[in-house]
């Protein structure tokens, strides 16, 4: 999915071919697609659903243990004596079943003028004995670890003790960047149009569980306060930098989110700053305004890049061809949006594709597209700062 | 390791690829006239992920781009690999690759004390090309419930575990061992996959070692890397770690089955490859050399002092999906701090937050292009930092050392001095890309400060790894396509080491030119000047320093010595050691612009205009 362009091809007739199949991709913004979410058990377990089942939001698919955590006790030095003694002194041997507070080894010496005892500092199972570092090492009971269907929808794939393929038919929007988890809520739209900022005072007690969808920007105090409310999650086109580091309590320096447990699930639809919402994704969420969603804010971007999602499951019907743009990659009348500075959020469409390479400002020597903006202007950017509009 | 399929000496093509995380490179060489030389270089996406989840259909596409280029048939018939040898018409007669894909090889050290076994097992396992994901020792300051909470959270490829003196006490080693076990670590990919473990600690705990690991891990067992205190071993515990990586990790990845058939000699990890490169580079030139493979990701820093090898890599430094790490570890004033020109540090940070979310978009304004300057050096400088941890002495012994060691170290602090330096090399996309050579040689000298004579080199095309791995089997053809295709000499670097008054003369620079012609440039402290020589030319050079300053043969000491051109020319350097960069922020920013202008590093205009 990266630019096929074949910038070392000399004197080629073909060159034309091969340029115009430049693109990078862009979020995916569908009205209507059939999503499908493989759940999967981080090991081995017991999957409850069959294939053709129909499975809610919450229902538990599939349930395993994870061992305990282990617990070292140094049993030798607590007692005093050597480690190869260590045996000697259990009172319970490999396998046995332990309180916390339980006896679990006894040393006695000068007629029971010296009491030496182990007590297990957990409940658990005895795991093993050192006879060489005389340590006992308990294992504390199973975790245990259940994953939910996340969306409702169809089993469409078992795979016998990992997991379930659920398939639905959704509204699915991907953002750019997100903090928080899975969670679940009805839409509603807090500010009348993509520019609105999201600010505290528009942040009201009833909004408790629903997902707030925003304009241009949502700052730090109305994002405090819908945690404090308990609103499962806000959609907003930009976010301060500063203001997203004091939320989290500390700068992001990898893009690998979703474990943040700050009481909210946010996504970003356009990036850091002040950035107006796509029009497209506003009005999109708009439509689907009072619908339950299924959001998840996990973002990571590297290779395997995952982007936050919000998937509105309903029963309109997918449309087809909508990957067609992506196919057939980039060519004139192309709808796309640039992705950086100085024409950063412009939408506007393929004006033409140079098979040239062009100097830009910075004095790079890249390839590049000229786009015509929506008002009527036409600028040169390089193909690696757009993204394609999937329509 | 598979045997080559003809002797060197006969061979005339060569094909060798890097599967990067994101962009698998295949290079082409020929033998042309009795001289080995780069072709042509294709790429392509790299395909370990879903839906391909193959890796030798990136490894396809990248050579059938080289197929395309020069008309010479190389892949044989339905994808069923590289053909070998070359019959006359087609294929090539060595295939050999790097691999970085999936996150590279990940993996967990454990030793006993923090600063010697712990140390000694994590240069081995970064010189192994490794990302060490956590070093466990008994003194590192964490409670054992605290080790394993760590342990089970990590999810690593391999784990090398040393410990103890051959014949020494064997409980503490033990209970880093029993540690381990309890945690049970979980391997990243996936339950089938049995954890490898190398130990290299205490020879004489091998019996329990064994008895305690060898369910639920596949366990090799290697000389002690410290079999006595003065003495590092690392080479042994490389080498597992190098085999294990290929039976274990590369045979889980998706298509490296069907790839490690198609190589004639072992897939290395990617910056394995780097070193042996930049190995090559000192080797050559018999000088230290210090290089930087300054990513996407990650920055890895090699060091060759006097013989030693070492590599750091700080995993999450780099210009595209970490640039804002290097914001985080650096903090924005840092980076502010090479910005001649006035921008809010709030806009600075959300470009670099927009940078790290859309990491393929480049600079298209001067501006962004300054701002993204700014950051790699301080990834440059934060590298170094780190690799000086790594490149450290043998700590709290009587010196003494093996001599055939590749990665070893001599006391307390690192021996990585600039003054020691004679080679810097540099590879990676924002060097290799930067629109003007001189930008690569001047952001590597802003971050690096070297000092004394040193010349600057760069990759051109990224061929480093390539190139590395090529020259453990064919070494002159590896050196002489390096030479000639590869390294970019930028030029060299004269600065001096110390510190003055701005304006107070600083050293005198006397060059006989190549056309006769001699030069004396004057240089007062606080001034940075260029003066053009050629790639292949060289010029005879005095240089006499006021006696406060050192250029290498002490303060106020004449030397006199050959310096070496480059695209960017002799590049004069009289703005102290450390850097002179004033605090009031008006003179900073104006020095940085008689700098940036002095050595027509960016267009004066554009430049201008930002002001």
């Amino acid at each position: 999915m990266v630019d096929k362009a074949k910038s070392k091809k000399t004197g080629g007739d073909d060159k034309e071919t091969d340029e115009a199949h430049a693109y990078t991709p862009g979020l995916k913004v569908k009205k209507a697609m059939t999503v499908d979410k493989m759940r999967r058990l981080p090991i081995l377990g017991e999957v409850f659903p069959k294939v053709g089942d129909r499975v809610e939001y919450n229902e538990i698919i599939a349930r395993t243990e994870i061992s305990g955590d282990p617990e070292i006790v140094k049993a030798a030095m607590i007692l005093g004596v050597e480690a190869e003694d260590v045996p000697n002194f259990m009172k319970k041997k490999l396998g046995d079943k332990v309180e916390k507070g339980e006896l679990i080894a006894f040393y006695t010496a000068l007629f029971g003028l010296i009491k030496k005892r182990v007590e297990s500092p957990i409940a658990g199972t005895i795991e093993s004995i050192s006879e060489i570092t005389g340590q006992v090492i308990i294992r504390g009971s199973p975790i245990p670890v259940e994953v939910d269907a996340y969306i409702p929808g169809t089993i469409v794939e078992v795979t016998p003790r990992e997991g379930a393929r659920i398939e639905t038919n959704a509204a699915f929007i991907q953002g750019i960047f997100g903090i928080g988890g899975e969670i679940h809520g009805d839409i509603h739209m807090i500010v009348d149009n993509n520019e609105q900022v999201l600010d505290t005072e528009m942040i009201k007690p009833e909004y408790k569980g629903l997902v707030l969808v925003g304009g241009s920007l949502v700052t730090l105090d109305a994002l405090k306060k819908a945690a404090e409310l308990g609103v499962s999650a806000i959609v907003s086109g930009g976010i301060r930098h500063q203001d997203l580091t004091t939320f989290i309590g500390e700068e992001i320096g990898v893009a690998i989110t979703g474990q943040e447990e700050v009481g909210i699930t946010l996504i970003v639809t356009e990036g850091f700053g002040n950035m107006a919402m796509s029009q497209r994704t506003f009005d999109l969420l708009r439509e689907f305004e009072g619908f339950r969603a299924c959001v998840n804010g996990a973002t990571q971007i590297r290779a395997g890049v995952l982007r936050p999602e919000i998937i509105i499951p309903h029963e309109l019907k997918a449309r087809g061809g909508g990957d067609e743009n992506l196919a057939s990659g980039m060519v004139p009348g192309t709808p796309i949006r640039i992705i950086r500075q100085p024409y950063f959020g412009a939408i506007g469409k393929v004006h033409s594709l140079p098979v040239e390479l062009q100097q830009l400002e910075s004095e790079s020597l890249v390839r590049v597209v000229n786009i015509e903006l929506e008002d009527g202007r036409v600028v040169t950017v390089p193909r690696a700062n757009v993204e394609i509009i999937e329509e | 390791m598979a045997t080559l399929k003809k002797p060197n000496e006969e061979m005339q093509y060569i094909i060798a690829t890097d599967v990067g995380s994101t962009t698998t490179k295949a290079r082409f060489f020929h033998l042309k006239d009795g001289e080995w030389r780069f072709l042509v270089a294709g790429e392509a996406p790299t395909t370990v992920e879903a839906p391909y989840e193959d890796v030798t259909l990136g490894v396809q596409n990248a050579v059938r781009e080289v197929e395309e280029l020069t008309g010479h048939k190389l892949l044989s018939p339905e994808g069923s690999g590289i053909i070998i040898p070359y019959d006359g018409e087609k294929g090539v007669d060595l295939y050999c690759t790097t691999s970085s894909a999936g996150g590279g090889l990940q993996m967990m050290v454990a030793g006993l004390i923090k600063s010697m076994t712990a140390e000694s097992a994590n240069r081995a396992a970064l010189g192994a090309g490794a990302i060490v994901m956590d070093v466990i020792a008994r003194d590192d300051g964490r409670q054992p419930y605290q080790k394993i909470q760590r342990i089970r959270s990590l999810r690593p490829d391999m784990i090398l575990m040393a410990g103890g003196t051959d014949g020494g006490a064997g409980s503490h080693v033990m209970e880093i061992a029993e540690l381990i076990k309890a945690a049970e670590p979980k391997p990243r990919l996936g339950v089938s996959y049995e954890l490898p473990i190398v130990y290299a600690g205490n020879k004489s705990l091998r019996t329990e070692i064994e008895n305690l690991m060898k369910a639920g891990f596949a366990l090799q067992m290697v000389d002690n890397i410290r079999p006595v205190l003065e003495v590092e071993n690392t080479e042994p515990a490389r080498r597992a770690v190098h085999e294990l990586f290929m039976e274990h990790v590369m045979s889980h990845a998706p298509g490296y089955q069907k790839l490690m058939q198609w190589t004639d000699i072992d897939i290395m990890p990617t910056p394995a490859g780097e070193g042996m490169a930049m190995q090559l580079i000192a080797n050559s030139y018999k000088q230290n050399v210090l290089g930087v493979g300054l990513g996407g990701a990650t920055t890895n820093v090699y060091s060759v002092v006097d013989g030693r090898f070492v590599r750091s890599v700080s995993a999450n430094l780099g210009m595209s999906y970490s640039v804002t790490n290097v914001m985080k570890e650096a903090g924005i004033d840092n980076i502010m701090r090479w910005i001649p020109f006035n921008l809010d540090k709030e806009e600075v940070a959300s470009r670099l937050m927009n940078k790290m979310i859309r990491p393929t978009t480049i600079p298209q304004t001067l501006e962004d292009l300054i701002v993204e300057h700014s950051v790699a050096r301080e990834a440059l400088r934060l590298g170094l930092q780190h690799h000086r941890t790594i490149a450290t002495r043998l700590k709290g012994i009587q010196l003494q050392r093996t001599i055939s060691d590749m990665f070893e170290q001599a006391v307390a602090e690192s021996y990585v001095e600039m003054m020691k330096i004679n080679i810097c090399a540099g590879t990676g996309g924002l060097l290799s890309h930067a629109p003007r050579r001189v930008q690569a040689m001047y952001i590597l000298s802003d971050a690096w400060l070297p000092e004394g004579v040193t010349r600057m080199f760069q990759d051109s095309v990224f061929m480093m790894p390539h190139i590395g791995v090529l020259s453990t089997v064919y070494r002159d053809a590896a050196w002489s396509i390096f030479d000639k295709d590869c390294l970019v000499r930028m030029g060299t670097n004269i600065s001096a080491a110390g510190t003055g008054k701005l304006g107070e003369h600083c050293m005198t620079v006397e060059l006989d030119m190549p056309n006769g012609d001699h030069r004396k440039e004057e240089l007062n402290f606080g001034e940075i000047r260029i003066v053009e020589l050629g790639e292949r030319d060289e010029a005879k050079c005095k240089i006499t320093p006021a006696k406060e300053f050192d250029v290498g043969a002490g303060p106020g000491k004449e030397r006199e010595t050959t310096v070496s051109g480059g695209v960017a020319g002799i590049m004069m350097d009289a703005r102290g050691r450390p850097l002179c960069m004033p605090e009031n922020e008006s003179q900073r920013k104006e020095l940085l612009l008689n700098w940036f202008k002095s050595v027509q590093l960016y267009d004066p205009k554009q430049l201008e205009a930002l002001i």
